[in-house]
């Protein structure tokens, strides 16, 4: 198992805003930082329109992690979106954990346009962190079943 | 409601008239007052700044006490008494850490909740109405000039009585005797108190001052309700001034009859009768 | 059948070096659905886009997906290039493997790799992308303009002479505003009145610009472009019509007592009056709360001696709704109440200066009227409460400004030119006198502003004191002032006592009362403070988070004259550009309710930050009401999202981004 686990890479999905962490990331990208490949960023108006059958399908497409990032408190382009995400996320999160699923495979950030260096480091850490997690399997076991 | 009375060391010195004229009035005005048994030092002064847990635990003896003998609040004519009472007793309320430290220092426990603590200002202030209906000499014609000092109303949010910047307590319950209030500038200004031995001289210019501004706007006389502004007024006046210095209870006890003896008008060190002529 | 194209870009270098871009094309091409896919080294460029264009003509795509840089950089290039050559340009959408893979991978194959993700992705969604059309609004071309202060008359007239018709609502019964009260203005001493008055003689008369005084908005519904608005025109008690503004009526009237509002109480008026003599429209009202005939029915003076019969006391409060495309809210200021405080907005006062017991303690519009030639003394400076010259005056600035423990945290930002303009004012009518001022700093940032302030020390001596003001108090019949100059030291501690004659506090610039509720009624946000907010504090300073309301003057936050006019006319120019077409353009970016499956919860309702979701009755033929279910005004709707993550019917989605947009992409992530 150890040794799978250190040729191991994740697989992350994110579901991000187009406003603050889609442009964040674009920052990174024009600021040239560099982080692991293994990060997929969805792009959507606003973390408000992110369903959490989102964050299960991605699971269920094999994803090891999912993250969920948009503005800041108080930045939200649309004034309130970020808030409806963080509350649904902070349920839908404990409903996960209950049904066995590890939460440090759900995650949640606020990534500002103006926070390319944080969006790289982001990824950076919470590829780390997965990637000690190990695959996630147990997913697949339930769809299997 | 039984009412605990907390004279403090200074109404049993200095301010011996002070005690009197309380005294003397609550019983005028059918106000009864119980003196806590086996009070103590409130510690005013020098405890809080040598001891913090010995600040504390100064007032909260005397507070568990009263709380112990079925008070369910303190009246504590004093100032300085009041002042450190509801300070301390602020306190422990909201830091909960405090109150076993507290309750070890003095062997007893503490109430649960919040003991009213009332000024001299306070007592007096529920029973305007009380006062009209017992006026037999009203002090028409008098001009007073209310004077607070600074821990009557300081600091404002521990104490939470009247503004800081324009208290009008204390004028609500001298004019309820007939007397009229003058509007003046100092009425929370320092007297100096703090300073009365070691720089008199800064205390005999700042009490001028007040006792000018007080003159100026015509008052006969500036009424108090601490013992320590009143020895410094009282003692500390510029050559020829001659203003009367007389507490809220002594005023209010003149109007509703009590004998002046009985109020300890005779005790001041500026004479008080010519302004009452 | 789905027909895809895919076109890898190069971006020279930029991508090329770290993305084997032939290799995604010839994986691209391989994907179901795809029929066309090919690399370029620019595909921006002139012929890079000939390549994207030439290709949906021969292959006849259905749909292109851009494998190149961020969307947010050419998305809307190449969906252009897409609708000229008749592809629907919502069918085209683009990969990012520039910012999110080939400048932040080192590893050739990840990167590679990775970049053929993020194509199948979006090649999945495109598979699913609907024709979207623009969304067409059309444009009432009316605006309404809420206030008319200088700013509400600059964007009315501003507005007027671009050629559209203006509904300007004035809630007292003169435009105007503070302006009218002014005596001279920074920084270069003309008058006031000289240069307003005839700017609210040009708006009431503008053919182009309907005035209504002495009413207020009711209430506002619709949306850009398409607003209803009803007006509250409140009883003046004179029928304006037949009104001549000859003025007997407050010639005559008994009841003459009453504080002036416009002059700040220093004034008096009576029951039946206009607020000033240059007022527009020159037509009195009745003050009901003051009139004796309204109080006890004994008078009737002025409705015996008006000429015209135009007094009538049985006047109601009427109301006339307006469509309108565009509103400008230019609601003003007013200033903090020294002399209360604003205990509902936490903010303790100032006992110290007296809380205004003291009648020589005035505020700054006071002091306006003190030294204007239209004003109580006729110009000349006497103090409230004897009437004599006053010998020394103070100025105390910052009075509830920039004092996060009693006042308010901000700048009002006009108190240091207006006290310079007073001590300059006063010395020059009191000539043996001496103006000092406290002051925090002086903050005299504008065109001629520093050297104006640099006069009233210099040149008219005013004594600038830094420091605050401690306290004030009466001693005889001076005003004693004790403050600290901060710049003395030393011993003794800087403190400093005038005895003052008059005392001016320059009170921190406040919305209106009622700024809530009319924000409410728009749909508009509002700070802590009750300044109203604009779109972005930087880039979008005249608009709101409402299509269609703009903001102009101090509603939005402490300003002066110069800046008032200024925004006001980037709102006008904003309401122009609305005006400029027959129906507004939207992007297509909205939520759309599936009727059937509604459920009438309503909780879309309460997450729309725009109050798009309206509710709709659905009734059968016989026109029994069936249910109530939702229905998103797509002019309104900004396409956020948030109604379909929160509907519990699965009933709602986003055009761009539906559901099944998003599970396939998630899905080519496999």
């Amino acid at each position: 198992m150890a040794a799978t686990t250190a040729e191991f890479e994740p697989k992350i999905i994110a579901f991000v805003c187009n406003w603050c962490t889609y442009a964040g990331a674009d920052l990174a990208g024009t600021s040239r930082l560099k982080y692991p490949a293994n990060i997929r960023a969805i792009r959507l108006t606003c973390t408000g329109r992110i369903e959490p059958m989102f964050l299960l399908k991605a699971f269920q497409e094999g994803a090891d992690a999912v993250l969920v990032s948009g503005c800041h408190p108080g930045d939200c382009h649309y004034t309130s979106g970020n808030y409806h995400a963080r509350r649904r996320w902070t349920i839908f999160r404990k409903l996960l954990e209950f049904s066995g699923i590890d939460p440090r495979r759900v995650l949640f950030s606020w990534v500002s346009a103006a926070e390319g260096r944080k969006w790289s480091e982001l990824i950076d850490e919470i590829t780390a962190q997965v990637r000690e997690l190990g695959p996630f399997t147990s997913f697949e076991r339930i769809v299997k079943a | 409601m039984a009412t605990g009375y907390y004279p403090g060391c200074s109404l049993e010195g200095t301010a011996a008239e002070f005690d009197m004229s309380i005294r003397a009035l609550a019983e005028a005005l059918q106000l009864p007052l119980t003196e806590i048994e086996d009070w103590n030092c409130c510690g005013a002064s020098a405890a809080h700044q040598t001891n913090h847990l010995l600040g504390l635990a100064l007032p909260a003896r005397t507070i568990a006490l009263a709380a112990a003998q079925g008070m369910e609040e303190i009246v504590a004519p004093c100032a300085a008494c009041s002042n450190r009472l509801i300070a301390a007793q602020a306190e422990w309320l909201d830091n909960s850490g405090l109150r076993g430290d507290i309750e070890h220092a003095i062997g007893m426990p503490l109430p649960a909740g919040r003991l009213p603590i009332r000024n001299c200002i306070e007592f007096l202030l529920p029973h305007i109405e009380k006062i009209t209906a017992a006026l037999r000499k009203p002090l028409t014609g008098k001009k007073v000039a209310c004077y607070y000092g600074c821990l009557l109303v300081r600091p404002p949010k521990v104490v939470a009585f009247d503004d800081p910047e324009n208290p009008v307590t204390m004028e609500k319950v001298a004019a309820a005797t007939g007397a009229e209030a003058v509007d003046w500038g100092f009425r929370t200004e320092c007297c100096g108190a703090a300073f009365a031995m070691s720089s008199t001289a800064s205390v005999v210019r700042l009490c001028g001052r007040i006792l000018d501004n007080a003159r100026s706007e015509g008052a006969h006389m500036v009424i108090v309700a601490c013992p320590l502004c009143h020895a410094n007024l009282d003692m500390r006046q510029p050559k020829g001034m001659a203003m009367p210095i007389v507490y809220l209870s002594q005023l209010v006890g003149l109007a509703v009859g009590v004998a002046p003896k009985a109020l300890g008008l005779g005790k001041h060190i500026t004479p008080v009768a010519p302004a009452l002529a | 059948m789905a027909r895809i194209g895919v076109f890898v870009c190069w971006c020279g270098e930029n991508i090329g070096r770290t993305v084997d871009c032939p290799k995604v094309a010839a994986e691209a091409a391989e994907f179901p659905g795809v029929v066309h896919s090919v690399d370029y080294k620019y595909m921006c460029s002139d012929p890079g886009q000939g390549l994207v264009k030439e290709a949906i003509r021969e292959k006849k795509l259905t749909g292109v997906v851009v494998a190149a840089c961020s969307p947010r950089m050419h998305e809307s290039t190449f969906r252009r290039a897409c609708a000229e050559a008749g592809l629907n340009p919502f069918l085209c959408e683009m990969a990012n493997i520039r910012e999110h893979c080939s400048w932040v991978h080192e590893d050739r194959g990840e990167a590679t790799a990775k970049a053929v993700q993020l194509v199948r992705v979006m090649v999945e969604k495109v598979k699913r992308n609907e024709a979207l059309f623009p969304i067409k609004v059309p444009v009432t071309k009316r605006a309404l303009v809420i206030g008319g202060g200088i700013a509400g008359i600059q964007a009315a007239l501003d507005i007027a002479n671009g050629g559209k018709k203006v509904v300007l609502v004035e809630k007292e019964p003169s435009i105007g505003g503070h302006m009218a009260q002014l005596s001279e203005t920074f920084p270069t001493l003309d008058c006031s009145q000289c240069i307003l008055t005839p700017r609210m003689v040009e708006a009431a008369t503008h053919p182009n610009i309907t005035l209504h005084t002495y009413a207020e908005v009711e209430s506002v519904s619709g949306f850009i472009g398409n607003f209803d608005v009803k007006i509250r025109l409140k009883a003046r008690s004179v029928d304006i019509k037949k009104c001549t503004g000859c003025g007997l009526c407050a010639q005559k009237c008994p009841q003459k007592k009453i504080p002036s509002e416009f002059d700040e109480g220093l004034g008096m008026r009576t029951a039946i009056y206009t607020p000033f003599a240059q007022a527009v429209p020159n037509k009195p009202v009745i003050d009901r709360a003051h009139c004796t005939k309204f109080l006890n029915g004994k008078c009737g003076i002025c409705q015996k001696i008006c000429p015209v019969g135009a007094v009538d006391y049985t006047q109601e409060d009427t109301f006339i709704e307006e469509k309108v495309g565009a509103i400008v809210v230019a609601t003003g200021y007013r200033l903090y109440d020294f002399r209360n405080g604003e205990k509902d907005y936490g903010i303790e006062g100032y006992g110290e200066y007296g809380y205004g017991q003291y009648k020589d303690v005035i505020d700054g519009l006071q002091f306006e009227r003190l030294a204007s030639a239209s004003g109580p003394t006729g110009g000349e400076i006497l103090r409230p409460s004897d009437g004599k010259p006053p010998e020394k005056v103070v100025f105390i600035k910052c009075v509830g400004s920039r004092d996060c423990a009693k006042g308010l945290s901000y700048c009002s930002k006009i108190c240091c030119m207006y006290i310079a303009k007073h001590a300059m004012l006063y010395k020059h009518k009191v000539h043996h006198g001496t103006a000092y001022v406290f002051y925090m700093d002086i903050r005299a940032g504008g065109k001629s502003y520093d050297e104006f302030v640099r006069r009233a020390i210099e040149e008219d001596g005013a004594v600038y004191i830094r420091g605050r003001v401690s306290r004030i108090y009466k001693r005889g019949g001076k005003l004693v002032v004790v403050g600290a100059d901060t710049l003395l030291g030393g011993t003794g501690g800087g403190r400093v006592e005038i005895e003052a004659d008059l005392v001016v506090l320059a009170t921190a610039m406040r919305p209106q009362y009622g700024i809530e509720a009319l924000a409410q009624k728009l749909s508009i946000s509002y700070d802590e403070y009750g300044f109203l907010s604009e779109a972005h504090p930087k880039l979008r300073p005249v608009e709101t988070n409402t299509a269609g309301i703009f903001l102009a003057g101090a509603c939005q936050g402490a300003k002066d004259i110069p800046e008032a006019v200024g925004q006001a006319s980037g709102a006008a120019a904003k309401v122009l550009g609305l005006f400029s077409g027959d129906e507004l353009e939207r992007e297509p970016i909205v939520a759309h309710v599936n009727q059937s499956q509604c459920v009438g919860c309503f909780y879309c309702e309460q997450v729309c930050p725009y109050h798009a979701i309206e509710r709709e009755e659905k009734r059968d033929k016989a026109g029994n009401l069936i249910a109530r279910v939702a229905k998103v005004n797509a002019g309104l709707c900004q396409g956020c999202g948030a109604c379909v993550a929160t509907c519990r019917s699965n009933s709602i989605d986003l055009d761009g981004f539906s559901a099944e947009q998003v599970f396939s992409q998630i899905g080519g992530l496999k």
